[in-house]
C-alpha cells in the first residue's frame, strides 16, 4: 500500500468513523488544537488505524502523533515494513 | 420562610408513540399503540418478541456524528428530549453565564447504556481487552447522559442521577423538586431514559417471567388492569420536564404548564420484584405525596397508575389507592399509559409525569388501551380504551420500581 493510498485510506476514517469534517483535514492539522479530538478521539483514532490497516502502535509511539500527517508517517512505517 | 413554590415550564420527549410532545399527546389521546415485533435485532430465539421501539429516531436530528457517536442510545434520547423541553421554556444559557449555576440536572436511569454495555462486552469476548473502546466505560455509566446535557447546554448546577428501577425518573422529578425548594438552583432539567431493547435485557426479564409473550398480537400485549395481562411490554425513550422555581418563572414571563404539589417515597421492604401484598408500600408513598401537597385524597382528578400490566403489580396497585383514597377511589379516573407506550423502565415517572401535565393543561385524560375483561381484584375506572374529557386540576401519578422503591407525585393546575 503506498503513501496515498494510506493518506486516502485515513482521512476517509477521519470523516466516516470520527465524524470529522473532510474540509478540515490536512497533512499539518493538529489533532487536538485543529481538529478538536481530544485524548480519547486520539485513542479511537490509533485503535481504528490498528483495525482499518492490520498494524500495532505501541503507546510510546503513538504518543507522538499530534498531526494527520504523522499518522499517516506510522502507519505507512508499519504497513510496509 | 415559605416553601418556594416548583412549577413545570418546559416538556420534551422521545418514545415509542412519537418523536415529540405535541405527536405524542395526540397519539395518546387516540389510543394508538407503540408496541410492535422487535426491529432492533432477531427476536425469533426469544419467549418474548415484541416491545414498543422508537421509531425513525435520527440523532443527527439533533447534534453533529461526531457528537452522537459517542453517546449510547439511552444519552442521544435523553439529550433529545431536553433539547426539546429548554426550547420549549425558552432557556438558554451562555457558557460564561452566572444563571447557568443555578440551573441542574436530575435524571433518573434504570440502567443506563445498556446496549453499548452488551455490544463492548462481545468485542471484549471477541476480540480482546485492546479493542475494547476508550469511549465504553462513558457510554455506559447511567450519569453521563445528565454529565452531557450540562456540558453542552451549560448547566452548571446541582447535578445527579437516581437509579431506582422502575421509579427512577419520577424520584428524579421529586429529587429536582426538593432542590429547587431549598433554593440550591431556580432551574431543574428533570427526567427520565432508558434504551434497553437489547438481546440480554429482553432474556433477563424473559427469563424472570416479567414481560408479556403475546406475540401473535403484539399492539394488545400490554393490557394493563385486564384479566389477560400476562406481563409487561418493554419501552424505551426519554421525557424532560423543566421545572423552576416559580418566582424565577414569573420574573422571566415563562409559561406554566402546572405545579408540581406533592412528592412521597417508601420502600415496601418486601421482595426484589414482588409488590408487598395489599399495596402497603405504595399507599404510604401516595399519602405521603398527599401530605406533602396538603390535599385530601379526594382532590385528586386523576391518577396516571404505574400500571405496569403484571398480574401483582395491578391488583396491588388497586389495593394500594383504595387504602388511600377509600370510597372516593371508585370515581377517580385512573390510566396506564403503558397500554400504549409500554414500560420505559427508568424513562416511565417522567413521561408519565408530562402526561398528568397535559391532562391538567386540556383537561383530557388518556385511556387504558387494551382493556377487554374485568379483573375482579381491579375493579375501578381504568378510563377503558377511550379517552375522556375530565377537568383535572390534580393529577397524581405512581411509580414503583423493583426492589420496592416507591415514588408518588402530585401535580396542580396553576
Amino acid at each position: 500500500m503506498d503513501r496515498a493510498q494510506i493518506q486516502s485510506k485515513l482521512v476517509d476514517l477521519l470523516v466516516d468513523e470520527l465524524g470529522l469534517e473532510r474540509d478540515n483535514i490536512t497533512m499539518e492539522a493538529k489533532f487536538e488544537e485543529d481538529l478538536e479530538v481530544d485524548s480519547l478521539g486520539v485513542v479511537e483514532l490509533l485503535m481504528a488505524l490498528e483495525d482499518n490497516f492490520d498494524v500495532k502502535i505501541p503507546d510510546e509511539e503513538a504518543e507522538k502523533i499530534t498531526t494527520v500527517g504523522e499518522a499517516v508517517d506510522i502507519v505507512e512505517s508499519k504497513v510496509n515494513a | 420562610m415559605p416553601r418556594r413554590r416548583v412549577v413545570v415550564t418546559g416538556l420534551g420527549t422521545v418514545n415509542p408513540l412519537a418523536l415529540g410532545v405535541d405527536d405524542f399527546w395526540k397519539r395518546a389521546l387516540e389510543g394508538v399503540s407503540g408496541v410492535g415485533r422487535i426491529t432492533a435485532f432477531d427476536p425469533s430465539e426469544f419467549s418474548t418478541q415484541i416491545a414498543a421501539e422508537v421509531t425513525d429516531f435520527d440523532p443527527e436530528a439533533y447534534m453533529p456524528k461526531r457528537a452522537w457517536r459517542r453517546m449510547d442510545r439511552s444519552a442521544q434520547f435523553f439529550w433529545a428530549a431536553t433539547s426539546q423541553a429548554l426550547a420549549d421554556a425558552g432557556l438558554e444559557y451562555g457558557e460564561d453565564s452566572e444563571e447557568a449555576h443555578r440551573a441542574g440536572v436530575v435524571l433518573g436511569s434504570g440502567i443506563g447504556g445498556l446496549i453499548t454495555t452488551q455490544e463492548e462486552i462481545d468485542v471484549l469476548r471477541q476480540r480482546g481487552p485492546d479493542r475494547v473502546s476508550p469511549l465504553a466505560i462513558t457510554k455506559i455509566i447511567s450519569n453521563m447522559a445528565a454529565g452531557l446535557v450540562s456540558i453542552d447546554f451549560h448547566l452548571y448546577g446541582p447535578n445527579t442521577c437516581v437509579v431506582t428501577a422502575c421509579a427512577a425518573s419520577a424520584n428524579a422529578i421529586g429529587d429536582a423538586t426538593e432542590i429547587i425548594r431549598r433554593g440550591d438552583a431556580d432551574v431543574m432539567v428533570a427526567g427520565g431514559t432508558e434504551a434497553g431493547i437489547c438481546e440480554f435485557a429482553l432474556a433477563g426479564f424473559a427469563s424472570a417471567r416479567a414481560i408479556s409473550r403475546r406475540n401473535d398480537d403484539p399492539a394488545t400485549a400490554s393490557r394493563p388492569f385486564d384479566a389477560d395481562r400476562d406481563g409487561f411490554v418493554m419501552g424505551e425513550g426519554a421525557a424532560t420536564l423543566i421545572l423552576e422555581d416559580l418566582e424565577h418563572a414569573t420574573a422571566r414571563g415563562a409559561s406554566i404548564y402546572a405545579e408540581v404539589l406533592g412528592y412521597g417515597m417508601s420502600a415496601d421492604g418486601y421482595h426484589i420484584t414482588l409488590p408487598r401484598p395489599g399495596g402497603g408500600g405504595a399507599a404510604r408513598a401516595m399519602e405521603r405525596a398527599l401530605a406533602d401537597a396538603d390535599l385530601a385524597p379526594s382532590a385528586i382528578d386523576y391518577i396516571n397508575a404505574h400500571g405496569t400490566s403484571t398480574e401483582a403489580n395491578d391488583a396491588t396497585e388497586t389495593a394500594a389507592i383504595k387504602t388511600v383514597f377509600a370510597d372516593a377511589a371508585y370515581g377517580t379516573p385512573i390510566s396506564s399509559t403503558k397500554s400504549m407506550t409500554g414500560h420505559l423502565l427508568g424513562g416511565a415517572g417522567a413521561l408519565e409525569s408530562l402526561v398528568c401535565v397535559l391532562a391538567i393543561r386540556d383537561g383530557m385524560v388518556p385511556p387504558t388501551i387494551n382493556y377487554s375483561t374485568p379483573d375482579p381484584e381491579c375493579d375501578l375506572d381504568y378510563v377503558p380504551n377511550e379517552a375522556r374529557a375530565v377537568t383535572v386540576d390534580h393529577a397524581m401519578t405512581n411509580s414503583f420500581g423493583f426492589g420496592g422503591h416507591n415514588a408518588a407525585l402530585v401535580f396542580g393546575r396553576f
